[in-house]
């Protein structure tokens, strides 16, 4: 399982990256993708929405089953990655690239309330028991 | 304890992703269920369905006993390996499990029935003998191990992974069966693809699904199972139909005769009850996907969806739902999926058959 270091985690595996122009994107993890199986269908926030921190503000659904994303942390949704109305099985195939959407942080340093890589590695081996 | 099949070791070879079904560890799927879906519409796939369970029915008389079990009537099946798809009800008119009989001789019915009604069917068709025929045997066959082997390509497949199995097997009809020694070969299946469904040995079993696996049939899981038969418009029990809901209301009335004189069990509720609600096929004209118990608004009152999914051959939302009577192929119903309301198209299904789409979305 894929899980790069320099991103942030959420318990609901989501991931999160503090780009440079000070905006945060969001995606779901690789383990979440595996888990969901093949994907077909994501409906992302509206632009301007303001997301609390764990928030359910976007949905992926699988052939399987739908599955809440919630938003890491809270801000403003400033963009939607529309690749993935026609393709959502990105989501499977590169899950850190394809990202879901962008945030304006309400408050950047939440981030720090994330996980790490670390962290994210334990909890996940510690659901699979 | 999870039961387990005699290609549990098979499966877990393939890496296969398993999961509990009916208390069965059961492939769900081995990498990706709409690649494994897309093997069976366009070529060959196969599935382990040893958790299913034939039943043999022996004695003097199955015939007549089968005339009261099912709904369907059995006096259509007059040529040797003839199969009938039926619902077995109980006095009610409610569904205790849909199965396949298939006729071999006078003296020997073969029964296949669902995992999940198993334990429950058994007893019920015991209790039915031991009222209507008692002199009658009644055989679960536990060490039979089931594969289906599906697609435009499955049958050519299946000659080359056994040799000597196409001369009996080339000019079998659709619902018919044949045994070859030890093996009972039936030219059925639940994705609306031309294929086989094997019952055997299960020591034998593991060596088959190999040959198979060889001769480039693809392994494939309970998901894509699950969306070759909605696709092709076959219900599922439990979901589509089961013990609260008569098989008039469940899109199966062609599978209940009505017409003849015969009785059967559950036959004077269905004609009593009036029929209030129907199975149609719904298409989603918006984006997102369908999933059973979303519930279904129109003109006539409510509904639900059965069972819902994407559909891979479509790249769309297709459904099962029941709705009230007077809904007709063309409207337009709304279904409520999380917090709005998409629009829906009522069609006739099936949706896709032999690999072909039959609905526009």
């Amino acid at each position: 399982m894929n899980i790069p270091n320099d991103l942030k985690y959420t318990l609901s595996h989501e991931w999160a990256r503090l780009e440079a122009d000070g905006s945060v994107t969001v995606g779901i993890t690789d383990h979440a993708q595996e888990l969901l199986g093949d994907m077909v269908f994501v409906e992302n926030p509206v632009l301007g929405r303001q997301l609390k921190a764990s928030e359910e503000c976007a949905v992926v659904e699988s052939v399987k089953a739908a599955s809440d994303v919630y938003a890491p942390i809270a801000g403003e949704v400033i963009a939607a990655n529309g690749d993935l109305e026609a393709n959502p099985d990105l989501l499977n195939k590169d899950p850190y690239g394809a990202w879901l959407f962008k945030v304006k942080p309400a408050d950047a340093s939440d981030l720090n309330g994330l996980l790490d890589a670390a962290a994210y590695q334990s909890h996940v081996d510690s659901e699979a028991h | 304890m999870l039961k387990q099949t005699p290609l549990n070791a098979k499966h877990r070879e393939a890496n296969a992703k398993l999961v509990d079904f009916s208390g069965w560890e059961m492939p769900i799927h081995y990498g990706s269920q709409i690649e494994e879906h897309h093997a069976v519409r366009r070529d060959a796939g196969m599935f382990d369905v040893s958790h299913m369970l034939p039943v043999d029915i022996k004695g003097e008389g199955v015939r007549a006993f089968l005339r009261q079990l099912l709904a369907n009537n059995v006096d259509k099946l007059q040529t040797t390996g003839k199969a009938l798809y039926s619902c077995m009800l109980h006095e009610g008119g409610g569904v205790v499990d849909d199965l396949i009989v298939y006729f071999m001789s006078e003296t020997w019915f073969r029964l296949v029935v669902n995992a999940g009604c198993a334990d429950k069917d058994i007893a019920w068709m015991a209790a039915q003998r031991d009222r209507y025929a008692p002199g009658l045997e009644i055989i679960p066959c536990r060490d039979l191990a089931m594969i289906a082997v599906q697609g435009p390509n499955a049958a050519a497949k299946f000659w080359q992974a056994l040799p000597g199995s196409e001369g009996p097997t080339r000019s079998m009809r659709p619902f018919t069966a044949v045994v070859i020694g030890s093996m009972f070969v039936a030219r059925t299946g639940y994705t609306g693809e031309d294929g086989f469904e094997i019952m055997l040995p299960a020591k034998a079993a593991p060596y088959l699904w190999q040959a198979l696996l060889e001769a480039g049939v693809k392994p494939c899981g309970l998901g894509a199972r699950d969306t070759l038969r909605l696709e092709a418009g076959m219900n599922l029990f439990g979901q589509d139909m089961d013990e609260k809901v008569t098989p008039l209301e469940s899109g199966l009335a062609w599978t209940v005769d009505l017409a003849s004189e015969r009785d059967f069990i559950g036959k004077a509720a269905l004609l009593e009850r009036p029929i209030e609600k129907q199975l149609v096929g719904l298409v989603l004209k918006d984006r997102g996907v369908l999933r059973g118990h979303q519930r279904v608004f129109m003109a006539q009152g409510a509904g639900e969806v059965t069972s819902g999914t994407f559909s891979p051959t479509l790249n769309g939302a297709i459904a099962l739902a029941r709705v009230p009577a007077g809904v007709k192929v063309g409207d337009t119903v709304e279904v409520a999926i999380r917090d709005k309301q998409l629009q829906a198209r009522v069609v006739k299904y099936p949706f896709v058959r032999n690999g072909k789409a039959l609905i526009d979305l």
